[in-house]
């Protein structure tokens, strides 16, 4: 934007005639924290990233009115995911030269597999707060990026695992993916995992519409045809919503069993177009009633006051803009007691981030030492309640740490190495 | 070249970019963007001497771009063969496509490059595992004749770069439609049939220039893609084309410098509109194009040129030739 | 592919066919009779969409019966043709219909630019959803497979409707009569009295406020979004250069060409879904580049 440009020259001609600002030294606090945010302002995903920024904001709101982050206030700029790979890549490019302390870029898997890489050589910190790809920190090693979530992997597995628990008897599958790299992801795994721990099932179909995509007839005409026991879909956003509301119309959703792992995004928005008995997850164990943090205190303020200011429940995209923030609250405050109570610089934060452990609304999250978050999953099944949409319920939350990839190893290839021994193996604590 | 009172403004403004990277760096990167497509606009402009109008040439500026992003994933990674193989690619292509659609004249013509280059999109989409799909292909940061930079200096190094291709395909430009070659390809506008009286093909004179025009979209393209670090499947979108011929009369329809001002301008307005007037700029550009036809339809050049006009006293004959291709004359019965 | 497969594909894509008619036959009208390719049109569609869906929503939160949706498409088609279309013709088309043709079409660009960013200030960038019309048919079975009665029987009613009215009006109409003058011989028709200015306005009219119609009819069947003109638009311009520009009759036989070939590529092979449209726009092209209706123009010496 030009304010920045207009700001960076006079930073620059202030610079020329000799005023040297207070440069951040170890110790000198800045007058501020910069973070900067990409989310899908625009666009079907808007649904999704809208509900984020909305947090964002109370969250920052928040954390400044108890005095920031080790007393620096914390200010945010947001950039729209939707305008584009190239005008987001010039957009945080901008945010970097014009100071960002720290971004966290991306929802979407397309964007951060971009994003990585230039964070890495722009040397700016850059947390991973809500895309899935696995395969940004298995084909490449990062110093500067860190992922405060689950990927790909776990959140894929979990969803066989549950799916296998509740209705080991299917016979055919199809799934129909947004066509980018978290849709071609989730599907090299999920279907090497079910293949692996099922070895008799059949896969009858495989779709791939475009992201954004405004109509699935044709799709949904093909499925009906095709009759599989089960349908997969990792899609999320206006998609999912469009997806789900055109397969209900045409009875689709009566004669197959839906598995949805992002759809705890779309429940309230769905409303009564989402039937009974579909699997639904949330990439990680984000749930407005999430059992076992019900009750608390913060989980539940923190629940209301987000539904008093947008007029809706929180949604996985909110918690993980939460885990993200108490990921960076948590690094600051652990680097800047390593420095004996000083500012820490950016190496000291680099390092403080490493094998960070910290807690937003959910089970503690843990960061490991190839950057890759640990998180717990949590999937349900959909239920009629007294809420004017469905509401889940077998809940199944599973611990992350079984189901990431080991360091070093690949996704695709660990996961077709399990064994139908694995769905046993694997013991989450359930709830009715 | 007899050295005109109207050079000098041109001259400034070629001196003010030069020196853009030391005195206005914030200018740097929209500037970089919009010589780069100011050079892809120029392959419309040549088109638009022979009085056609593509609206699929982003066709070449997407296949050269993707060309660039498949190398730099190569050990071959260096900006000089990067813009090389966008060259090369998009001349071949445009040789190849010219001799399919340099039949067909006018809207004919026009739907037909739009065809092509529509057909290229939908493979770059869909076809995930080879293009990258809707997300598209990073292109690293090349090294320069074997040399690594650092970002801030090879972003100036790439400027310059830019803006001596600018220069240099400027030049180029105006001395091949001054040639012979190009003063029989701008017969094609003109009176295409005194050409075959002539014995000459005008298909023939038609793929000449229009295999130039496709590689100076081809340069412009990999250039573009170089400077974003990332091509995606819009570089072959049909709004892309547009946004080319768009610009080109913007600027001034077949000028050389047009395309230059032109592109320059709708940058500008495209990065700053949305510091004072949100996200409007396309309503503002739009607004823009609008009042230049109605009012202007010589482009900023020829604005630019009928100040000098009428300065000089010159009557009637203010009209220069600009390139935008006339109807054909119509039967008077 | 079974015989079964094959009847599905096929109503598949008579379903999608009888939208892009409905857009397609718009964009080739204006052409015959004003030789301008109008790149707007998309837009139309567009807005036709949201003022559908908007207004339906309201009138259904109001409390009215669901069935006012259907006459409001065509309540949507009218504004969108008469204030949209009429004001584009009047304001700026009639003021270049002398200029060479390039700087027609990128008026037409122009506005289609402007267009995009009215939809965003207007409706903002959430997508739209209100299918009640579509409910309210209900469904239909065929093969086991359930269609909706909207897709599989209104839609391509009221894209027969309209190719069959449109054929009518113009040959029968005395309307319609000026305007076939004046698309065969613009000259000859001035010369003997016929007011082609009117005859001009009347048209972009009428094909802005099918393009409207097209967007009115879609809207219940997918989620209403900025940019669902910008796709509409090329696949517009695809089957009117198949069909040949200027040609209503050839309009459906390319879009039900184009919507068939989708639907086959759906079921056959899905990666090609998205190129098949250009793949027939641009073999045809190559064969016989009037399109597959038009008349090669003669070459004025």
């Amino acid at each position: 934007m030009a304010g920045h440009h207009i700001r960076a020259a006079l930073f620059g001609a202030a610079l020329a005639a000799g005023a040297i600002p207070a440069l951040a030294q170890d110790g000198g606090k800045p007058d501020e924290v910069k973070v900067g945010i990409t989310t899908f302002l625009t666009g079907p995903a808007s649904v999704f990233g809208v509900p984020a920024r909305d947090a964002a904001e109370m969250i920052i709101a928040r954390m400044n009115e108890n005095g920031g982050i080790g007393g620096v206030p914390i200010q945010a700029s947001f950039i729209d995911e939707g305008a584009g790979g190239e005008a987001l890549t010039a957009e945080f490019r901008r945010n970097v030269q014009d100071g960002a302390d720290v971004m966290l870029a991306a929802i979407s898997s397309g964007n951060c597999t971009q994003l990585a890489p230039l964070a890495e050589d722009l040397e700016v910190i850059n947390l991973m707060w809500d895309c899935g790809t696995q395969r940004i920190f298995e084909e490449n090693d990062y110093k500067y990026v860190f992922r405060t979530q689950a990927n790909a992997t776990p959140e894929m597995l979990a969803s066989v695992l549950y799916l296998l628990k509740q209705k080991p008897d299917f016979k055919t599958i199809a799934v129909v993916n947004q066509d980018y790299a978290w849709g071609r992801d989730s599907w090299d795994i999920f279907s090497t995992a079910l293949k692996a721990m099922k070895p008799d099932v059949e896969v009858v179909g495989e779709f791939f519409p475009a992201f954004g995509a405004p109509d699935y007839s044709t799709e949904i005409s093909r499925l009906s045809a095709l009759r599989p026991d089960v349908i997969l879909s990792t899609s999320w956003g206006g998609d999912l919503d469009t997806f789900v509301r055109q397969a209900a119309q045409r009875g689709l959703t009566q004669q197959s069993t839906f598995v949805l792992p992002l759809a705890e995004s779309s429940l309230e928005r769905l409303g009564s177009a989402l039937p009974e008995g579909v699997i639904v997850g949330a990439r990680g164990d984000h749930y407005f009633q999430h059992p076992e943090m019900v009750g608390q205190a913060d989980f539940d303020t923190f629940v209301k006051d987000f539904k008093d200011k947008t007029g809706s429940y929180p949604i996985y995209s909110v918690f993980h803009m939460a885990q993200a923030f108490a990921a960076l609250d948590a690094a600051y405050e652990k680097a800047i007691e390593a420095n004996d109570g000083q500012w820490p610089s950016k190496d000291q934060l680099v390092a403080a981030f490493e094998g960070l452990e910290f807690q937003a609304y959910g089970r503690p999250i843990s960061i490991r030492e190839d950057n890759q978050g640990v998180e717990a999953q949590l999937l349900g099944t959909t239920t009629s309640s007294d809420m004017p949409f469905k509401t889940l319920a077998d809940i199944m939350i599973f611990d992350g740490g079984p189901l990431t990839a080991p360091v070093g190893e690949e996704s695709v290839e660990w996961v077709g190495g399990l064994t139908p021994a694995f769905v046993d193996e694997i013991k989450p604590t359930t709830f009715q | 070249m007899t050295f005109s009172r109207r050079a000098i403004l041109p001259a400034i403004l070629v001196a003010a970019l030069a020196l853009v990277p030391i005195l206005a760096p914030f200018l740097q990167v929209v500037l970089i963007f919009a010589l780069m497509k100011g050079i892809a606009v120029l392959g419309v402009t040549v088109l638009l001497r022979a009085g056609q109008v593509s609206f699929g040439h982003a066709l070449f500026f997407g296949i050269a771009a993707y060309a660039g992003a498949f190398l730099a994933a190569s050990p071959f990674d260096d900006l000089v063969l990067l813009v090389l193989a966008g060259l090369v690619t998009s001349a071949v292509t445009g040789l190849i496509v010219g001799i399919f659609v340099a039949r067909y004249r006018g809207i004919f013509f026009a739907m037909l490059n739009l065809a092509f280059s529509m057909i290229f999109w939908s493979i770059l989409e869909k076809f995930y595992y080879l293009t990258g799909g809707a997300d598209g292909l990073r292109l690293p940061r090349p090294t320069v004749l074997g040399m690594a930079f650092e970002r801030g200096a090879f972003e100036d190094i790439l400027y310059y770069v830019a803006l001596g291709l600018a220069l240099l395909l400027g030049w180029f430009v105006i001395r091949f439609l001054n040639s012979p070659i190009g003063q029989l390809y701008q017969t094609v506008k003109t009176n295409e049939t005194r050409l075959e009286y002539l014995g000459i093909s005008p298909r023939v004179a038609l793929i000449k220039g229009y295999v130039l025009s496709a590689a100076l979209c081809g340069v412009g393209g990999v250039l573009m893609a170089t400077a974003q670090g990332i091509v995606t499947p819009s570089y072959a979108y049909w709004v892309r084309s547009g946004e080319m011929v768009f610009i080109a009369v913007l600027g001034g329809a077949g000028s050389v410098a047009g395309a230059f001002a032109g592109s320059i301008a709708y940058e500008l307005v495209r990065t700053y509109a949305a510091a004072f007037a949100g996200d409007i700029w396309q309503l503002l550009l739009g607004a823009f194009l609008l009042v230049i036809i109605l009012f202007a339809p010589g482009g900023l050049v020829g604005i630019y040129n009928s100040v000098f006009d009428r300065a000089r006293g010159a009557a009637g004959s203010a009209k220069r030739e600009t390139g935008v291709p006339k109807k054909p004359a119509e039967v008077r019965s | 592919m079974n015989a079964q497969l094959f009847i599905l594909a096929l109503f598949d894509g008579v379903a999608y066919a009888a939208l892009v008619f409905m857009v397609a036959v718009g964009l080739t009208l204006i052409f015959g009779v004003l030789r301008v390719l109008n790149v707007a049109h998309g837009s139309l569609y567009a807005i036709g969409a949201y003022v559908t869906v908007s207004a339906g929503s309201a009138i259904i939160a109001a409390g009215y019966s669901p069935v006012l949706a259907f006459p409001l498409m065509l309540v949507a088609a009218i504004l969108v043709g008469v204030v949209l279309g009429g004001l584009m013709e009047k304001l700026l088309l009639s003021r270049i219909y002398d200029r060479p043709e390039v700087l027609q079409l990128l008026v037409t660009f122009a506005v289609f630019m402007m267009l995009e960013d009215v939809q965003r200030l207007v409706w903002g960038n959430q997508p739209y959803f209100q299918s009640a019309a579509v409910n309210l048919l209900g469904n239909v079975e065929l093969f086991g497979v359930f269609y909706t009665s909207y897709q599989l029987i209104f839609l391509p009613l009221v894209a027969l409707a309209t190719l069959i009215g449109l054929r009518l009006f113009l040959r029968r109409t005395l309307t319609g009569k000026l305007i076939t003058a004046v698309t065969e011989d613009r000259e000859a028709a001035q010369f003997i009295g016929i007011n082609a200015e009117r005859v001009y306005l009347l048209t972009f009219i009428a094909g802005a406020a099918l393009a409207g119609l097209g967007g009115a009819l879609a809207s219940p069947t997918t989620s209403v979004l900025p940019g669902i003109g910008t796709e509409m638009i090329v696949l517009s311009f695809a089957v009117v250069a198949t069909a040949g520009l200027g040609q209503i009759e050839g309009a459906a036989v390319a879009a039900l060409l184009i919507g068939l070939g989708r639907s086959f590529a759906v079921y056959l092979y899905p990666e090609l879904q998205v190129l098949v449209p250009y793949l027939i726009m641009l073999l045809v092209l190559l064969v016989r580049p009037e399109g597959l209706f038009g008349s090669p123009a003669a070459r004025k010496i």
